[in-house]
């Protein structure tokens, strides 16, 4: 698994033989894996694969059973202000009374700390934030007001406001127009640019050639890993996806080879 | 007396008392509505007779500190159990809440009728409505008595104490104000930002249950509930913003305060009537009197539309 | 003594007592357990402070048409026309604005209960008005209690038991998933309304037994204790009951055995000692029994 060379190159995100899950039965076992700087990659996989709970482990809220997280050759613990995740719905009370542009200032909360005074200049900054993913005409709307698409678009605003240099989103793309989703594409690459590191999981496989530079694909434990080029075949996804491959992602899994 | 002293002492007086009390609970009270906790000052405000009964007991007296002190103790062991209860039963919150205070108020009447010996007793119906009309300043002369010594040394204990509280939340609010406002809204975030989200959760309840016990003897347990929800209820029911939120919980708090305490004095004698009425049931009649106009009128009453 | 208590031969006032405690905790726990079933456990609390300013208006017009204030079957019946009040105004708060239901729970209980404490100080302050009568309802005083009274709670308390065990598969599906029922053509709203107003009558019927303050434990207790021994709606109804009907029985009779011990408190404080025993010896969803299980169980595998 992997290519040479992997470990020269300075990871953003290493995982070491991690496992976790819920009660009983791990969700994820021996998931051994490295993110290099600059990179955007696809975690994909069936339902039940462990995605999210994977997502869930590298950013500290569900606790590791076994292995260890590194954050640009730290702990996690020790490297939090580095790390911005966007949750495939946020578990949050949408009747709140808060506005949009109060949701991505919540992203500049390193900056402000607790008692910092909210002045002009962070504000012109979360609105531009809010221009990147097209939303800065509802910075004053109460935040429930908005659909699905609208709110997520929010939430990565203001994940991009943390600055973060590790960005970690569950399924970015889930529930979204085409539009949508060609301007997230469009914010997630120019991160990339800057030399961010992405990790993503992603629901479809017909674009992870298109979107992403390399792909973790897993079912419980890492099928395969790696660059798109090398990792994402047809054999890898036969495995993961046992034999159920729908047609579309064999003819994308050929595109890629 | 001059009429300046009357209405000092008389009237004043217990009206700022009041005044802070509902200050005092409503500013929590607007982080416990938007944490699905309204009915915490309910819980609370049952969940203290046995504290304070055993306080009584203890020292023999009816004496302020110790009863603040039992009163605390049994809020913080009520706040336990109840987090207990969710977390290793899995009983469900609101049952949660039901159960530990109704036994623990069960438990209270329980002592306190076993309890009644030499002529001293706890009255169940004071600890409900508190006894505001009756926390005079007697020796108000008139304005001048704000500057002299020996009548201030008259002022009743429950202002300072009413101030101190008010004093103490309002700190606490602007210092954990931010903290709060995330925990509270995204929790998952808050977390991976690196906040303690439960301790911050935990502190908010026992701020709230100091705010409650620090009322109850002055105004009694039924205004400390109406405080901790109506007038943050109304304020919501005004804005979208939680900023001017925390501006009408202020307004509505205060209104309610000075109209109920008016209203308690004074109607009676406009129909003819020869007795005051309970200056702390007048309040939450009040408060709820507000929450209702603002559910009819308010700007912000409807749910968003998705 | 307790013995005798228990065997019903302390006299006739301490059995009727004990009975109706036992009816009525019976009734309470069919009831609470729909409450509880569709989340709204605390509204017993509501409706039952709201009895306050209903009892002592009733009070004061019977004193005004010259009558006794004091008769049971005016007071219950301004209780329950308060109570009634107070429940639609929770309905109301919750369905038209944007607060919580808790939130509309608090607010109405405060209110209500603040305008029946204002009411009780003008009783109190009439020359008729030794409302020794009323505030007896708040935390109940079964000295003394009569015949009639006995009756007239055990004709409630088996009304509301009926009157449950009709509606109660509609209760049962409405509580689990109230969309598809009402896609099934189940009249959902109708059914809340329906328990809403079985909560009201064992209110009322318990104001004299237990009082309105307490009244909600009748309702919370035995159904979150059931919880633990039944997962299927309809023996978790049943378990409610006969847990309200046993802590009823057991709680008035230990009470009726000294002067100083108030019936209702006592009773509470029986329903809580069940509850504490479900909650930890009961088999299978016990704290004991869950937590041998853990222990039971080989640890996480270690990674190859």
């Amino acid at each position: 698994m992997g290519e040479p060379g992997r470990d020269t190159i300075p990871a953003a995100l290493a995982l070491r033989e991690i496992s976790a899950g819920y009660g009983d039965a791990p969700a994820i076992e021996a998931v051994d894996a490295a993110f290099p700087e600059g990179t955007m990659t696809a975690i994909v996989g069936p339902n039940g694969a462990g995605k999210s709970t994977l997502i869930k482990t590298v950013v500290g809220a569900l606790a590791p059973t076994a292995g260890r997280i590194e954050v640009f050759g730290r702990p996690l613990a020790g490297a939090r202000h580095r790390l911005a995740y966007v949750p495939q719905r946020a578990s949050v009370d949408w009747d709140f009374p808060i506005r949009v542009i109060d949701v991505v200032l919540m992203g500049l909360w390193r900056e402000l700390g607790l008692f910092g005074r909210v002045a002009a200049r962070h504000r012109a900054r979360a609105a531009d934030f809010l221009a990147l993913v097209g939303m800065e005409e509802f910075a004053d709307r109460q935040i429930g007001q908005l659909s699905g698409g609208q709110q997520q678009r929010v939430f990565l605003a203001r994940a991009l406001a943390q600055g973060a240099d590790l960005y970690l989103l569950d399924e970015p793309f889930a529930g979204v127009d085409a539009a949508t989703e060609a301007a997230i594409v469009a914010v997630l690459h120019r991160l990339r640019a800057e030399g961010r590191t992405l990790v993503a999981v992603h629901h479809d496989l017909a674009t992870v050639a298109e979107y992403f530079d390399r792909v973790l694909i897993l079912n419980r434990r890492p099928v395969a890993e790696g660059s798109v080029a090398v990792a994402f075949t047809n054999a890898a996804l036969a495995q993961a996806y046992g034999g159920r491959l729908p047609g579309l992602s064999a003819a994308a899994a050929t595109a890629a080879e | 007396m001059t009429a300046a002293g009357e209405f000092l002492g008389f009237t004043l007086v217990p009206m700022l008392i009041g005044t802070l009390a509902a200050v005092a609970c409503a500013v929590p009270g607007v982080f416990l509505l938007l944490r699905r906790e309204a009915l915490l000052g309910d819980a609370i405000s049952h969940a203290v007779l046995p504290g304070i009964v055993v306080a009584f007991l203890l020292t023999g007296r009816i004496a302020t500190i110790p009863m603040l002190l039992g009163a605390a103790g049994a809020a913080v062991v009520a706040v336990l159990l109840i987090q207990f209860l969710i977390r290793a039963g899995r009983v469900e919150p609101g049952a949660a809440m039901g159960i530990v205070f109704t036994a623990m108020f069960a438990a209270g009447v329980l002592l306190l009728e076993r309890s009644d010996t030499s002529g001293v007793h706890l009255d169940v119906e004071h600890a409900l409505m508190g006894s505001l009309e009756s926390l005079v300043w007697l020796e108000a002369r008139g304005w001048s008595s704000l500057a002299d010594p020996a009548a201030l040394s008259g002022l009743p204990a429950e202002l300072g104490r009413m101030a101190l509280a008010a004093a103490a939340v309002a700190l606490l609010a602007a210092l954990a104000w931010r903290a709060l406002v995330i925990a509270t809204f995204d929790a998952g975030f808050a977390a991976v930002l690196g906040l303690p989200v439960a301790a911050i959760g935990l502190g908010l309840t026992l701020a709230a249950a100091l705010a409650a016990v620090a009322a109850f003897d002055a105004v009694g347990s039924i205004l400390v509930i109406a405080m901790f929800v109506c007038p943050p209820a109304a304020a919501r029911l005004m804005t979208e913003r939680l900023g001017p939120m925390l501006g009408w919980t202020l307004g509505f708090a205060v209104l309610a305060a000075v109209l109920g305490f008016v209203l308690a004095g004074y109607a009676p004698l406009w129909l003819g009537f020869p007795a005051a009425l309970s200056a702390a049931g007048m309040i939450a009649v009040v408060s709820g009197a507000i929450l209702g106009l603002a559910a009819l009128v308010g700007p912000a009453r409807r749910r968003a539309a998705a | 003594m307790i013995w005798q208590a228990l065997g019903l031969g302390l006299g006739y006032n301490a059995t009727l007592v004990t009975l109706g405690a036992a009816g009525l905790g019976f009734a309470a726990g069919v009831t609470g357990a729909f409450l509880v079933l569709r989340g709204r456990a605390l509204l017993g609390d509501a409706i039952g402070h709201a009895t306050l300013p209903g009892l002592a208006a009733a009070f004061l017009v019977m004193v005004a048409l010259g009558l006794d204030g004091r008769a049971l079957p005016g007071l219950m019946l301004g209780a329950a026309a308060s109570a009634a009040l107070g429940a639609w105004a929770v309905d109301r708060l919750a369905r038209l604005t944007r607060l919580p239901e808790d939130a509309a729970i608090g607010a109405v209980l405060s209110a209500f209960f603040g305008a029946g404490v204002v009411l009780l100080t003008v009783v109190q302050a009439l020359p008729t008005g030794r409302a020794a009568g009323l505030e007896s309802m708040l935390l109940g005083a079964t000295a003394g209690m009569l015949r009639n009274e006995a009756l007239t709670i055990a004709a409630g308390a088996g009304v509301v038991t009926l009157a449950a065990l009709a509606l109660g598969r509609s209760m049962l599906w409405s509580a689990f998933d109230p969309a598809f029922a009402r896609a099934a053509g189940l009249p959902v709203a109708g059914i809340d309304r329906a328990v809403t107003a079985l909560a009201v009558a064992v209110t009322v019927i318990g104001l004299k037994i237990v009082g309105l303050v307490l009244i909600v434990a009748l309702l919370i207790i035995p159904a979150a204790a059931a919880r633990f021994w039944a997962d299927r709606g309809g023996w978790l109804v049943a378990v409610a009951g006969a847990i309200g009907a046993a802590a009823g029985y057991v709680g008035a009779a230990i009470s009726s055995t000294a002067p100083a011990l108030p019936t209702g408190p006592i009773v509470v404080l029986v329903a809580t000692a069940g509850f504490a025993v479900s909650m930890l010896a009961a088999p299978r969803r016990g704290m004991l029994a869950r937590a041998l299980r853990r222990g039971a169980e080989p640890a996480p595998r270690a990674a190859p």
